[in-house]
């Protein structure tokens, strides 16, 4: 692989080495001096159609961090907005020498398109495409749980090790969500026994293929399945009640936070070495109460600092490699021998 | 790679086939050198006090574990794993991109840490020396030693730039094309130092 | 245009619709004699008639091992003039429809301006008897500006010098049952057909694909199978109260195959049609989001393929008609979502048609006939196409090389666009020649236009090399 498209692309061996790469990026962090020379010289552009300030804030820091040149392009007041093409849009990157394309966008699939066309040399990194996938912040979501939850119960080092027998309980908006897709594909490549929970509406026609079970009741998968990590999607406001198509994918705000919602009551049920987790930015009141987000078992924050781990050891592992003589670098899959 | 026939104390190289392997250096020989270093750091130094050895991955950590235990052995007091680092130098080389993508390795500096330390850099081959710039960038970054040495076990020669040992096990002239491998105990099961023929490409 | 070809072409040992081989003589724009011997009557020789004859004004074609079809008559073809002459003209369109065996296409009325008016569709038939390549007839638009709210002129359209008989809003579904059903009954009073978009446009806000497990996965917007078979269900209930024709579009789902032949059952007189690509293609070929296989309506399931031949197998589906949507580049070389959906289809549908349907064993070249000549004229009231081969019917003829194999080169083809579905694929048949009134549009595999014909030039006991035409 030469692109990260989708975690579905990922086998156990790559996934576990771009998890270890993290740990070794995040060793680095905790230092004074953060910042890296590895990829001094290359050329990393965000190519942002839509507004993510998180999301291109972690690549940017991580790109940074290894001392790449970043460029920033949003779509917003650009070219773009005027009606420039996904293509002409490439190739201008392509002429200023992207030697790694980071791209979020609104239409599904876009990414592959933008690996597949040959319109750029470098890698594509798939930033959030759609409703579709968002492979970084699966692998981040599957750091934290490794960090926490491997290795006696997060006290030794798990390198190498992937997420086996863990339980994860993904719940909210799993119709619309990259996060939950990419989750459901790599968390089930790493081991783990993914559930998704959301009301009927919210699950999309064709999920009994997905290698996860569902439900549409939270308090029974909590309280029988114990799951060892909760991971809370966020709810897109124009989702809801009235003024939404057919009249919005469920009644009311309130009736979603009672059966979805993780509040106080619920998170009593959670086994006591049970991680709470949110891709942000969160709904507080929504589908978490503050209760959960700030207790002591919400990795949230932390989250944020492994998205810049996760993000370097992607960027090291599709950029470091050896180039080619047809400009592209040597594929993430073949590299994953530990000396 | 196994070794082949039992290797003369000091082979003549220029005798050897092609392609061939030839075992340069034995356990006893190794061993004799480590010890002759420990002592040698001992002296320039003055003793161990503020010293540090970082080993450099792979076989660069375990021989810098067993200088630690020979400075320990002769020094009072010393405590060995206090004295002993690992300095990953993956992240700082100028040749990644003429590589297949390397795994990063870990980087632990002893607890006292390294400012104002008299550092060791210990390494199993020195060659080119930029693994040692690479290393001596990545110490940069983690702090300011009061000096910065180098000791390695075979020094091949061949230098791109102006690096060089302040204790070497041997001096080893060697082609450019020739490899020259070290394998230690701890890892490989025995200690020895092979010279293989060249190939193509680039060598170590 | 209405008179007959002073050139004579004697077609020897073709196989009228897969039967036994026998020799054809067009001449004066119809099939004037069949078998060897009325051939030689009516030539006045006594020569054999597989060459030899040494009359200068007989093209002969040797016709062994060809299968010979009434031309073609495709009920749903997007010919793009006027307004998109940048992705089809009628001039280039209706060429690729020569190349595919047509000798009739039926021409949307999704054009802009759209064909809501008498004055349109005039433009567009007038448009078609100049290029000279197939008879077009202009489909009507149901709905003023296909918007779905009023009645087009239909009737202005029907007394038009191109006589509309099928009126569709194609590209848009007429949801509004009040609509849909004023048309089906106003249709009436001149034999009219109301060809039916199913797509009930709530239940496909945004839809990008066939909404099942790979849509699921990829994360595009579904488009269930429901929106299609509720609209049917619901049109053919209205035809059978209004009685009326209805024809139902490109059909796609197992479940519009099954109301379709419970509303036979019911003597409901419904007629629909399958496209090639609905035959053959399925939603997997999403999966790396290549938006040339963005079409709608979209590829379903192998489930819904195995479904619908079968439904064309067993007569339930009428016809098997294009709905060839040709795209520029530019439409079709971007992200999936912001693709134009359709594809190619003239040049590729009967090579579709005898992969799926006759070299599995399904159909006989006869029933190819009747899917894509008979019964779509019949349903779209064309008299002089879809005809027996027979002494006095008129000369609208294909031959098909059934042996042939070809490799899908849409750069190759005559339409002016590269979007087909097929691009690599090495496909079954070739239409070798095309006869429209006796007059050769497609000899040897190459179109030829009216000028190729004035110069007539053939030699006797082959067919001379014409060089294909861009218009």
């Amino acid at each position: 692989m030469r692109h990260l498209l989708s975690t579905g692309d990922l086998d156990r061996e790559t996934a576990v080495h771009v998890l270890d790469t993290a740990a070794g990026m995040a060793a680095t962090q905790s230092r004074e001096i953060k910042k890296l020379p590895t990829l001094r010289g290359r050329t990393v552009v965000n190519l942002f159609f839509e507004d993510s300030t998180r999301t291109r804030i972690s690549f940017e820091t991580a790109a940074k961090r290894l001392s790449a040149d970043v460029i920033n392009f949003s779509a917003k007041g650009s070219s773009v907005s005027k009606g420039e093409s996904l293509k002409d849009t490439a190739l201008t990157l392509q002429a200023m020498g992207a030697d790694a394309v980071v791209i979020r966008h609104s239409a599904s699939g876009a990414p592959h398109t933008l690996a597949r066309s040959g319109w750029v040399d470098g890698a594509v990194v798939n930033a959030g495409d759609g409703t579709h996938q968002h492979p970084t912040q699966a692998l981040l979501d599957a750091y934290t749980i490794r960090r926490h939850l491997v290795g006696a119960g997060g006290t030794a080092d798990p390198a190498g090790r992937d997420l086996a027998g863990l339980r994860v309980a993904v719940v909210g908006d799993v119709l619309h969500s990259r996060v939950a897709r990419s989750n459901v594909d790599l968390l089930t490549t790493l081991g783990a026994e993914v559930t998704l929970v959301a009301p009927p509406t919210l699950v999309p026609v064709g999920v009994e293929a997905w290698p996860c079970r569902v439900s549409y009741h939270l308090d029974p998968v909590l309280a029988d399945q114990r799951p060892d990590a909760v991971m809370m999607l966020r709810v897109q406001r124009e989702r809801m009640g009235a003024g939404a198509a057919g009249g919005g994918y469920f009644p009311t705000p309130l009736e979603y936070t009672r059966g979805y919602g993780l509040d106080a009551r619920r998170l009593a049920l959670l086994p006591d070495h049970a991680i709470v987790m949110h891709p942000g930015p969160m709904n507080r009141g929504l589908e978490i109460s503050a209760d959960a987000a700030d207790s002591p078992r919400a990795v949230i924050v932390e989250q944020v600092a492994n998205g810049v781990a996760v993000r370097m050891a992607v960027l090291y592992l599709l950029l470091a490699g050896e180039v080619s003589p047809a400009g592209g670098h040597e594929r993430l899959d073949d590299r994953t021998g530990i000396a | 790679m196994t070794s082949g026939p039992t290797a003369p104390d000091r082979p003549d190289r220029r005798d050897r086939p092609d392609r061939g392997t030839a075992v340069v250096l034995g356990a006893p020989e190794i061993g004799r050198a480590l010890t002759r270093i420990a002592h040698e750091v001992l002296e320039r130094n003055k003793g161990a006090d503020d010293l540090v050895l970082l080993g450099i991955p792979t076989r660069g950590l375990p021989l810098a574990e067993r200088l630690a235990r020979r400075v320990a052995a002769v020094e009072a007091g010393v405590d060995p794993a206090a004295l002993v680092g690992v300095l990953d130098v993956t992240m700082y080389r100028d040749d990644l991109s003429r590589h297949p993508t390397r795994p990063i390795g870990t980087t632990r500096l002893p607890a006292s840490g390294i400012d104002g330390k008299v550092v060791v850099l210990v390494d199993d081959v020195l060659f080119s020396g930029r693994t040692i710039r690479a290393a001596l960038d990545a110490i940069n970054d983690l702090g300011r030693p009061r000096a910065v040495q180098l000791a390695t076990l075979v020094d091949r020669g061949h230098r791109e730039l102006p690096i060089r040992a302040d204790y070497v096990g041997k001096n080893l002239p060697t082609a450019q094309a020739e490899r020259v491998r070290v394998l230690v105990e701890e890892i490989d099961g025995e200690d020895a130092v092979h010279i293989e023929a060249g190939e193509e490409g680039p060598a170590r | 245009m209405s008179s007959g070809t002073a050139q004579r072409y004697l077609l020897t040992g073709v196989a009228p619709l897969g039967g036994e081989p026998t020799d054809l003589l067009l001449a004066g724009g119809v099939v004037a004699a069949v078998g060897a011997d009325d051939v030689r009557a009516a030539l006045g020789t006594g020569t054999g008639a597989d060459g030899g004859h040494g009359l200068d004004d007989v093209v002969t074609v040797d016709g062994a091992g060809l299968v010979a079809l009434p031309g073609l008559v495709d009920l749903h073809t997007h010919l793009r003039e006027p307004g998109r002459e940048d992705a089809e003209t009628v001039g280039s369109g209706t060429r690729a429809a020569a190349l595919g065996g047509f000798t009739a296409v039926h021409a949307m009325a999704n054009t802009s301006p759209v064909a809501d008016t008498a004055g349109v569709v005039e433009q567009v038939w007038r448009l078609g008897r100049d290029a000279g390549w197939v008879d077009v007839h202009p489909v009507g638009a149901v709905s003023v500006g296909l918007e779905g709210a009023s009645l087009a002129e239909l009737g202005a359209m029907a007394a038009s010098a191109a006589r509309v008989r099928v009126f569709s809003d194609d590209g848009k579904c007429v949801h509004d049952p009040v609509l849909m059903r004023r048309a089906l009954e106003y249709v009436k009073a001149f034999d009219g057909v109301v060809a039916q978009h199913a797509q009930e446009p709530r239940l496909t806000v945004g839809a990008q694909m066939h909404e099942g497990v790979v849509s699921a996965e990829l994360g595009l917007a579904g488009w269930p199978a429901v929106a299609e078979e509720a609209i049917i269900a619901r049109d053919v209930l209205l035809a059978e109260h209004v009685g009326s024709r209805l024809h139902v579009c490109h059909l796609s789902t197992a479940g519009s195959v099954e109301l379709i032949r419970w509303a036979k059952s019911r003597g409901i007189a419904v007629t629909a049609e399958v496209t090639p690509h609905h035959l053959v293609l399925t939603d997997e070929l999403a999966r790396d989001y290549d938006p040339i296989y963005k079409v709608n309506p979209p590829l379903r399931t192998q489930a819904d393929v195995d479904a619908v031949r079968d439904g064309l197998a067993d007569g339930t589906i009428d016809i098997v008609a294009t709905d060839h949507a040709p795209h520029t580049r530019e439409d079709k070389d971007c992200e999936w979502g912001a693709a134009a959906m359709g594809m190619t289809g003239l040049e590729t549908a009967l090579s579709v048609v005898q992969q799926t349907m006759v070299d599995t064993g399904r159909m006989t070249w006869a029933d190819v006939a009747r899917v894509m000549s008979t019964a779509p004229a019949a349903i779209g009231r064309v008299e002089d196409h879809g005809r027996p081969i027979a002494v006095g019917e008129p000369a609208n003829l294909t031959l098909v090389d059934p042996a042939a194999r070809t490799v899908v080169v849409p750069e190759r083809q005559g339409t002016a666009s590269v979007n087909s579905p097929f691009r690599g694929r090495e496909l079954p048949g070739r239409v070798v020649a095309t006869f429209l009134r006796g007059r050769a549009t497609v000899l040897d595999g190459q179109a030829v236009d009216r000028a190729g014909q004035h110069a007539g030039q053939h030699a006797g006991g082959g067919v001379a090399d014409v060089p294909g035409v861009r218009s």
